[in-house]
């Protein structure tokens, strides 16, 4: 290792991969770096110094020596045990699990993604702490997520012609409400408590989140997950587990 | 590269887990220089374990017949089920010779990353054993790590119904013969939860 370029960064646990007899590939959104894959040596073991650390959704410093292809870790120091909350409860690791991944779909491996990393850790300390909703936080999290990739739906204003709003009509394709003149076939027409609801998951507006009922946090968590299905081309896997039965305002 | 079958054994090692391209060549070529009888004693084994081999109807652990060993030793004591996450789990709990009931295998740990669900492990099969009644007592085995502590706080979940069952976790805490100062955070945290009474 003498004369092995090192560096030291925070970062989140996004998955692991198995490598080997007792070694794992660790994915981590670090908050200089961007994403990373770095090889965890020996973590599987009971015995090793920093295999609790390096689980999903727990906050290390973390310091790694780069490697040809991929980076060695060499210390682990837990910042935030968020992962350990959110294992012991299920309602918390289906909504932790949706939010890891895509935050592993959104961005990309060497390119900083500061933002997208506060945003995470936002997410998951308040998930761990259970601030509020699971399935809330998840919307409000994936929302937030995708305005930082550059896809912010609009819920209020036309997403076409820009004219000032409130309108019923909300079109994905389009990139959120869209005015009766700009209305395309197949647009949704949801309640107008669900675009209110939605509009308050972008801005993090609580009080009027947390008050939403039930049914238009279902609602809007459907037009959530098919607004960002429609923007990764691809779905994101753990949405399908998440319990919405429980969302409630 | 190289011709034909060498290539295609290469291959096909390759496919195996932990196996990497170098490591296959380095078996391929170690296969090709041992004696034709070593090399029919290791076929012969291979073809054996998939022709006999299944998994329990019961338990779902690796068995010859329908029902595995332990399912069919009349001597296990059947009011208490160590829930474990794959057959191997069962191994590595049977050479404590601390658990003398019998085990039921999930078939992995709830992963949504990996688009792993309830659905797809062997919860309803649990249940069904459960409902005989003759069960007292359901230790949770799954491994210590998020996706295995996850799986076991769903099962509790889905246990609660069950009310005259005993549902418990396995310990998690310090590695006997290891030092106290190396242990990161949440082992040591769970250690201090998890703590005994002496006196």
């Amino acid at each position: 290792m003498v004369g092995m370029p090192l560096y030291r960064d925070e970062a989140i646990v996004l998955r692991t991969h198995k490598l080997g007899e007792a070694d794992r590939i660790v994915t981590v959104l670090s908050r200089n770096r961007g994403k990373l894959r770095v090889v965890g040596k020996g973590v599987r073991r009971t015995k090793s110094r920093f295999g609790a650390r390096l689980e999903p959704a727990m906050r290390v410093d973390l310091q790694c020596y780069e490697g040809r292809s991929l980076d060695t870790v060499t210390q682990a120091e837990t910042i935030d045990p968020w992962g350990d909350a959110i294992a012991r409860d299920y309602d918390l690791y289906t909504a932790g699990s949706a939010m890891l991944e895509t935050a592993d779909r959104l961005t990309e491996e060497h390119e900083p993604a500061t933002q997208h990393y506060l945003l995470l850790a936002g997410a998951l300390r308040s998930l761990a702490q259970r601030d509020h909703d699971p399935g809330v936080l998840l919307d409000a999290y994936l929302t937030r997520a995708l305005a930082i990739a550059g896809w912010a739906p609009s819920f209020h204003d036309c997403a076409m012609c820009g004219a000032e709003g409130p309108h019923r009509a909300f079109h994905i394709p389009s990139g959120g409400v869209v005015c009766s003149s700009c209305r395309l076939p197949g647009a949704a027409a949801p309640h107008p408590d669900v675009l209110r609801h939605l509009a308050a998951l972008l801005t993090g507006d609580w009080a009027i989140a947390d008050a939403t009922q039930p049914r238009h946090c279902r609602e809007a968590a459907g037009l959530v997950a098919a607004y960002l299905q429609w923007h990764l081309e691809r779905g994101v896997r753990s949405l399908r587990l998440v319990d919405r039965t429980g969302t409630a305002g | 590269m190289y011709e034909g079958v060498v290539q295609d054994l290469i291959d096909e090692l390759g496919r195996l887990p932990g196996v990497g391209p170098k490591s296959a060549q380095r078996l391929a070529f170690h296969l090709l220089q041992a004696d034709a009888a070593d090399v029919e004693r290791l076929t012969a084994a291979i073809t054996e374990v998939k022709a006999k081999v299944r998994f329990c109807e019961i338990c779902g652990n690796v068995a010859e017949g329908q029902t595995c060993r332990i399912c069919n030793d009349p001597r296990r004591d059947g009011s208490a089920i160590c829930v474990v996450e794959e057959p191997k789990d069962v191994v590595a709990v049977e050479r404590t010779r601390e658990f003398r009931g019998r085990y039921h295998v999930l078939g992995g740990a709830i992963s949504p990353l990996d688009g792993i669900g309830p659905d797809s492990l062997r919860f309803t099969e649990l249940m069904s054993r459960l409902a005989s009644g003759e069960v007292r007592e359901v230790i949770i085995a799954t491994d210590p790590n998020l996706e295995g502590e996850a799986t076991a706080a769903y099962l509790a979940r889905l246990l609660r119904s069950f009310e005259d069952v005993k549902v418990t976790r396995l310990a998690s805490g310090l590695p006997v013969g290891g030092d106290l100062e190396y242990a990161d955070e949440v082992t040591l945290g769970r250690a201090f939860e998890g703590r005994k009474t002496l006196t």
